[in-house]
């Protein structure tokens, strides 16, 4: 490959991962409630950064470099999802969701009947449903 | 709980050389002195941390694994831009809908992979997870109405296909083709029950 076409493919992943990060920041100001945020902070951001390894990796090519890319890549898509899920548990049941905008909660109509089936659920239907079926 | 069995010299034996290669990755060099340090860091590991055993399958179909991390690849660049537009796009605020979705496999393994490679993909996030039913609470951006739901779903669905069919074991296999029955009679699907 000649030094010109990776310059070129080198810039453009540069700005798209930019663009993405970017859209990550914006997201993070414009969504309304925790869970929607998350998206914006996690998802765009995972290819921005992968864009920006492949680029290292391709303009600096040699075992240790491409090695080291993979080992990120990975643990980059195993944890973020994981970050992400911890804190989008921790906003629901602690109650940082924005009712009003969900279009369905299948969720709450899971944690309502685990109330009912442990014999909890007559006692006042959001105070329980806000419960988890395994907080106790 | 089901599938708590000793795990197999063999998938011990994997995981134990994924670890070694890890470590030399991480050193970046394949070297005695990588690796004969990444098998004493193993095993000190393997022994501190212990966790419960992993079920290999013991099924591998190549060419399908490498269509599910292509299309994995693919839909995480296409939903990435989608999100992007989602956040830039003047005026409204997304609507968004938590669905539970019941897969087909009972394995944890296979469900781990399922809830990562969603979560990978931008637009919905594992909020919460029922083990032993597999049942997937997925927070999805962007659903104006019962249709992108019920699109969502379908997409869940896909996604474990197209796991099953690269290394499931050959029960999961006939349980996503429909031609096995599963384990224990299922409740109603959430989601189709009244709203309360």
């Amino acid at each position: 490959m000649s030094a010109e076409w990776s310059e070129a493919i080198t810039a453009t992943f540069i700005v798209v991962a930019a663009f993405l990060c970017a859209a990550a920041g914006i997201g993070l100001l414009r969504l309304p409630d925790v869970l929607s945020r998350l998206h914006a902070a996690t998802k765009p951001q995972i290819l921005g950064l992968g864009l920006i390894i492949v680029d290292v990796a391709v303009s600096n090519v040699s075992i240790a470099t491409i090695a080291f890319a993979i080992a990120i890549l990975f643990f980059q898509g195993l944890t973020a999802p994981i970050s992400a899920h911890m804190v989008g548990r921790a906003a629901y049941r602690g109650d940082h969701v924005r009712r009003d905008l969900l279009v369905t909660d299948e969720l709450a109509d899971a944690v309502s009947r685990a109330d009912e089936r442990s014999g909890r659920g007559d006692s006042g239907d959001d105070s329980a449903s806000d419960e988890s079926p395994e907080s106790r | 709980m089901h599938q708590r069995e000793h795990a197999s010299l063999g998938s011990r034996a994997m995981l134990f050389l994924g670890l070694v290669l890890l470590w030399a990755m991480l050193w970046g060099q394949f070297t005695v002195l990588s690796v004969l340090t990444g098998v004493a860091i193993s095993t000190v590991v393997t022994l501190v941390f212990y966790l419960p055993a992993i079920q290999f399958s013991r099924r591998l179909d190549p060419a399908r694994t490498v269509y599910f991390f292509v299309r994995l690849a693919f839909d995480i660049v296409v939903a990435s831009f989608q999100v992007a537009w989602i956040v830039l796009r003047p005026g409204t605020v997304p609507h968004n809908s938590i669905v539970a979705v019941q897969l087909r496999t009972r394995s944890d393994l296979i469900t781990m992979w399922v809830a990562e490679s969603l979560s990978l993909v931008p637009g919905s996030i594992v909020v919460d997870l029922d083990r032993g039913e597999s049942i997937l609470y997925l927070h999805v951006l962007d659903t104006d109405d019962g249709r992108d739901v019920e699109r969502a779903r379908s997409r869940v669905l896909g996604t474990e296909e197209r796991i099953v069919r690269g290394f499931g074991s050959a029960h999961d296999v006939a349980l996503v083709r429909g031609t096995a029955r599963p384990p224990e009679a299922d409740p109603t699907p959430p989601g189709t029950e009244g709203e309360r």
